[in-house]
């Protein structure tokens, strides 16, 4: 494991259980325990099945861990209600779904003002600026007042990116960003998490099923049958 | 302040833009529910006003008179007697009321009272030449009569006015008799015989009414009836005509005369009213639920398509109470829409009524107004009906599992 002077999250021991008490509970974490630290570029990967899905959810505060404690910026997050919940996922957290899930009622500059909206319930001039600028760097200043269907694939999914950066949160999380994209576009939307990585020193963790996306992020968590199997630099995962 | 519910705003707007069939069948559906409960209640608010002032235009809301003769209950039998008691019910003959004269400020000086009358009513004979009629007689001070009956606005020829030896007649007595205006006519009461000299024809309103009624001075009934100085009834209007038999009751219990309001001597009417009412607040509560479950039908189908969306903003940070506030104000958006748009229906369902609907005399049967205060009511009522609608679908939607939304 990476050691990490302040981290941004802290899992110890965490595990994950569905259908508790019930005859067919299943426990899909065994005992999870790793940190990220700011600005760093985590890949988390694993077979199919493994538990890389519910161990972001569990990370994104979306689902409750059974066991175990999980920190956000040194805070105990397994005693907060729902509102606490969401209200630290506003504020630390920013999602990419493999999905893209951008709301289509919405265009692509509303989808990416609406994590302002719903936190003051308006949208300052600033903060339009400041989402213009985010589509702008992501290649799309000219395809602001699209709605999401008029998009490609990679620029839904570049909308997504500038979604969840538009309030430089912390910790970005990434479930399978490339997984619906060609391989060009893959290519050019992990180029841009990386290039957005750089400018903002956000943190990264990017599930992923592809190696060579994997072998070009900073670090790398593997996950089997719900455990770490490995924790290491890209670079000694190469080697 | 500007920024109160600006997301839930923008979402729910949306979320009904994007659901564009759906919201306006809604949003119809609603408009019809409203303009059918705004319509009916107009409808039957100015059908019963209609037969109201029909009803009490030609009496009083409140009649005091003097008690009934009664026969005194025989003395109780002697114990181990047995008695055979046999009575006859006395026969009512016109009497005075005692004191009326004090009475009359006493009851004028209540606030619910706007007039009262004193009068002097009996039976008779109106002739001229070999025709004969029977009549009944009304003794009264005409301004005080005008105030309880709008006695000059009933006036079809002729100009009321009740000087001595002067009379006014009902239109219908005055054709079988064959007398115009300025004609004279004899009265007999008993023994008692006198003329007069008809100034005015009126149309009470009811036909049997105008064939039977004579109307002369106060002064004039009281030698005919042989009640000198007397009065047999004292007629009330009131403020409101609504508050009739509560004063009926409060007066019978201070004072020792026959007191009846409106509402008792008119029972089948009042039941008739009261059916009528009653039966509109059967339509209109069932509109209403219907209007309700139309709501919460199309909101519960528009969380279920929306389980990805409302995933999505729970995991970028919308609240459980957010969420809720969406689908509860696109409850309150659809009831406010379908609202205005109801009562703009309801309007134009009026004026149709008005303009198609009309009597044999080419005039519209009755007047309905909308009155502002329905409309907003009702209109109300619909947005909070929305809002209630939308509960059931709102906390559908802000319990929803984000992480399993958006796996959808």
């Amino acid at each position: 494991m990476i050691p990490n002077a302040s981290p941004l999250i802290e899992l110890a021991g965490v595990h994950k259980s569905y259908n508790l008490g019930m005859p067919n509970e299943a426990e899909v974490l065994h005992g999870v325990s790793f940190a990220i630290g700011r600005g760093e570029f985590v890949a988390l990967i694993g077979p199919s099945g493994s538990g890389k899905s519910t161990l972001l959810n569990v990370v994104g505060l979306l689902e409750r861990l059974t066991a175990g404690s999980y920190r956000i910026q040194g805070e105990e997050t397994s005693g907060l209600d729902d509102a606490g919940l969401t209200l630290r996922r506003r504020a630390v957290l920013g999602f990419v779904f493999q999905f893209h899930h951008l709301l289509p009622a919405f265009s692509a500059l509303e989808n990416v003002t609406l994590p302002a909206l719903m936190r003051e319930g308006r949208v300052t001039p600033a903060q339009h600026e400041r989402a213009r600028a985010m589509l702008a760097a992501v290649g799309l200043e000219n395809d602001m007042n699209k709605r999401p269907g008029e998009l490609s694939g990679g620029m839904q999914q570049r909308v997504a990116i500038a979604r969840a950066l538009v309030l430089e949160p912390p910790l970005v999380l990434a479930d399978e960003p490339t997984g619906n994209l060609d391989r060009a576009s893959s290519d050019e939307v992990f180029v841009l998490m990386r290039r957005m990585h750089a400018e903002l020193h956000t943190s990264f963790l990017v599930v992923t099923h592809d190696p060579r996306l994997a072998a070009r992020c900073d670090r790398v968590i593997e996950l089997v049958d719900g455990s770490i199997e490995s924790d290491r630099s890209a670079s000694a995962a190469r080697a | 302040m500007l920024n109160w519910l600006g997301f839930e705003r923008r979402v729910a707007v949306r979320f009904l833009r994007e659901g564009r069939m759906q919201t306006v069948l809604i949003i119809v559906g609603v408009a019809a529910g409203v303009a059918v409960v705004a319509y009916i209640s107009a409808l039957i608010t100015g059908l019963q006003r209609n037969t109201l002032e029909k009803t009490l235009g030609a009496q009083a809301h409140v009649t005091v008179s003097a008690l009934d003769d009664v026969v005194l209950p025989a003395r109780p039998p002697v114990a181990g007697s047995t008695a055979l008691v046999q009575t006859q019910p006395r026969v009512q003959r016109p009497r005075s009321i005692a004191n009326w004269q004090s009475l009359v400020p006493v009851l004028e000086a209540m606030p619910a009272v706007a007039a009262v009358s004193p009068m002097v009513s009996g039976a008779g004979l109106a002739q001229r030449g070999e025709a004969s009629k029977s009549i009944a007689l009304m003794g009264v001070d005409l301004d005080r009569y005008d105030r309880i009956v709008r006695l000059r606005s009933k006036v079809v020829q002729g100009e009321a006015r009740l000087g001595p030896g002067e009379g006014i007649i009902g239109r219908e007595l005055a054709e079988d008799l064959g007398v115009r205006v300025g004609d004279r006519i004899s009265l007999v009461t008993g023994t008692i015989t006198d003329s007069l000299r008809v100034t005015a024809l009126v149309d009470l309103g009811v036909r049997e009414l105008n064939r039977r009624t004579v109307i002369v001075p106060l002064r004039a009934a009281q030698s005919l009836v042989g009640l000198p100085g007397g009065a047999t009834g004292l007629d009330l209007a009131l403020v409101d005509v609504w508050v009739a038999q509560r004063l009926a009751s409060d007066l019978s219990q201070r004072f020792p005369y026959k007191i009846e309001s409106w509402q008792e001597a008119n029972s089948q009417l009042v039941s008739a009213l009261n059916a009528q009412s009653v039966s509109t607040a059967l339509i209109r509560g069932v509109v209403m639920v219907v209007v309700v479950l139309g709501i919460a039908s199309v909101l519960v189908v528009s969380v279920v398509q929306k389980q990805r969306e409302i995933g999505i903003l729970r995991a970028i940070g919308a609240t459980r109470g957010q969420m809720l506030r969406v689908f509860l104000l696109q409850g309150a958006i659809v009831g406010a829409l379908g609202s205005t748009l109801g009562v703009l229906l309801a309007v134009g369902l009026i004026k149709a009524f008005t303009t198609f609907v009309r009597g044999s005399d080419g005039l519209p049967l009755f007047a309905i107004t909308l009155a502002p205060s329905l409309a907003l009511t009702v209109a109300g009522i619909a947005t909070v009906c929305g809002v209630l609608a939308a509960v059931a679908p709102a906390r559908r939607a802000a319990a929803l599992d984000p992480a399993q939304a958006i796996r959808m």
